[in-house]
Parts: structure tokens; sequence; C-alpha cells
């Protein structure tokens, strides 16, 4: 079944057209999802891409959770539907309580824009379907409140339950237990800070995103349960 | 909307325990300008601005509500809010 993804444009979104770039290159239909519209069009999985919503003003996600898009994400994601944050997509998402815990500034203010690698730690997921347990990924990083944290309550729940996604082989940012990503519960929805569209050619460096984009669409065109 | 003014101060706090790397670096650059004895540096944020109420019960529900939903992130800040009552606009 072929999925077709939405990607949210918010005002000082950056990375909107990379990520309908790598669905191309997936042969994937993927359509631009304006923020100010109350609707996901229909589209089978959402993506809310990176850059800075809103101008991160006040904080990362803070202005965008209340953009009007996104109570209609938030109704696919209760539905059952796949949705991908990706960097700033995740802090959005952080920020609207569809995954827990916080991004925070990176351990010692340092701006990361490098290839960083990744082990996928679950395959109960959206972004991860697929693929095998433990494999290392080269995903480039882009990001200055990348730190990924949350209550040691919250911390527990997500090593219990499986819920983290990725993890960092070689930590970047002082994200709590080196998470890059994470789950809800029922796997549907997905943020990570690291951009696997940029890693979609060997001109970039890695194609190492490829599958995790694709694992996406698949999920997305045969809904995981709610 | 109501019959008495405020002016509001918000302070940001990041929550205890919470790592403050800016913090930290502005801790680590005094000793280098001869400000020895520092410590425990944090960095928040400042909002002001002026709020219509009632009363002063119904003002400092509203901005608690506006830090809860908005104006912080709970999960690693807090808010100190101070309300100072002005005269009517």
């Amino acid at each position: 079944m072929s999925a077709r993804i939405g990607v949210v444009l918010f005002p000082g979104s950056n990375c909107e057209a990379d990520v309908v770039e790598a669905y191309a290159v997936l042969g994937v239909e993927a359509e631009i999802l304006w923020h100010a519209d109350p609707t996901t069009k229909g589209c089978d999985g959402v993506v809310i891409p990176g850059g800075f919503a809103h101008g991160d003003a006040l904080r990362p996600g803070a202005i965008a959770r209340f953009s009007p898009v996104m109570d209609a994400v938030a109704e696919h994601a209760r539905g059952g539907g796949a949705v991908l944050g990706i960097c700033n997509g995740f802090q959005v998402l952080a920020e609207a309580g569809l995954l827990p815990g916080a991004l925070q500034k990176n351990q010692g203010l340092k701006f990361m824009c490098a290839p960083a690698v990744l082990r996928v730690e679950s395959t109960d997921s959206a972004l991860s379907g697929g693929l095998e347990l433990g494999a290392e990924l080269s995903i480039p990083v882009n990001h200055f409140e990348g730190n990924y944290t949350c209550s040691p309550e919250t911390l527990a729940e997500l090593r219990d339950q499986d819920l983290v996604v990725l993890r960092y082989v070689d930590n970047p940012n002082g994200s709590i237990d080196d998470i890059a990503g994470i789950r809800s519960p029922a796997g549907n929805v997905v943020g990570l800070m690291p951009h696997p569209e940029r890693a979609v050619h060997e001109l970039l460096g890695s194609v190492d995103g490829l599958p995790l984009l694709r694992a996406f669409a698949a999920a997305a065109g045969a809904p995981l349960p709610a | 909307m109501g019959a008495m003014r405020f002016d509001v101060h918000v302070e940001v706090r990041l929550r205890p325990g919470i790592a403050d790397p800016q913090g930290a670096t502005v801790e680590r650059a005094l000793p280098a300008l001869g400000f020895a004895g520092v410590s425990g540096v944090r960095v928040g944020k400042s909002i002001r601005f002026t709020l219509e109420a009632a009363d002063e019960a119904t003002a400092r529900g509203e901005v608690d509500d506006m830090c809860r939903r908005f104006l912080t992130n709970p999960v690693i800040e807090d808010a100190v809010v101070e309300l100072l009552e002005v005269a009517p606009a």
C-alpha cells in the first residue's frame, strides 16, 4: 500500500523541502501541509520537519504547538496515524505533549552540525519497523537544543516499555541515557533529533536515512494499532 | 479584563537538578575576569507584562495558568511570579 506523506510547514521551518525530496528518492508521494490549515488533508503519515518554527520564540516548539494544524496532527496520532518529528519537529512534539520529556541546550553550549552514529534500540516503532536491532546508522545532527531530558519516572518508563528508538553511540549533546529518538507507547509517534532526510544519497555522505524514512512510509500506509 | 491593573513579572527558571549549560559557562568565565568565589550560577528568563483583572486573586490565577500552559515548559522549568498593582489605564 502506497502511503501519502504530509510535511508540515511552519513559518521558520527549513527542512520541509529536504523531506519531500527524500521521499521523492524513495518514490513516495509527499506534500506540504501549511501550519495555519487545521487539517492533515488525509495524509497517511505526517512529518514535522526541522528548522525554527515561529522563530523558536520563547522556546523551540512553544508557539508551534498552538498552530491550527497541530490539533489535526494530534487527532491523527490519537487514531494511530504515523507522526514523525525531526529535530525542531521533535521539539514541537515534546512541547505538544505527544511525546514525553524536553529538549534543552546542548551540554557545553555547542551548536552541533556533524554526522552521528545511532544505534537502533527498538524496531517496534513507525520509524524503525523492519530494521535490525542494534544496527548502527550514520545520520547527521544539526541542533543547539537537542539535549534530551526528562524526569526519572519518565526515563524509567522509556526504558521499561522499550520506548527508546535510537541511541547515540557517542553522545554529542549530553542527552540523558544517550537518547537520540523516542516513540509513543503505541509506536506510531516518533521523534528524533538527527536528520534522516539528510542521509539519502551517497553525495550527502550517507544513505542510512533511507531505511528509516522507508519504514515510516510503510507504517503510515499500514498504520500500527492505536 | 477588569477593574484592576497589575505589572506582572514572571521569572522562568530551570528546575533544580536540571543541568544549566549557560549557567555553567558563565560560572567558568567569571574567575577569568577576576571574580572569585562565585558558585551556583543559573541563567533564566524574565518576562514582564501588564494585566487587567477583577482582583489580585484572579490575576494571579491567570498568570499561573499562563505559566503552566505556555510561559514555562514544566518538564524543565518553573516560574516565580510577582504582581504589583498599578493605577488603571
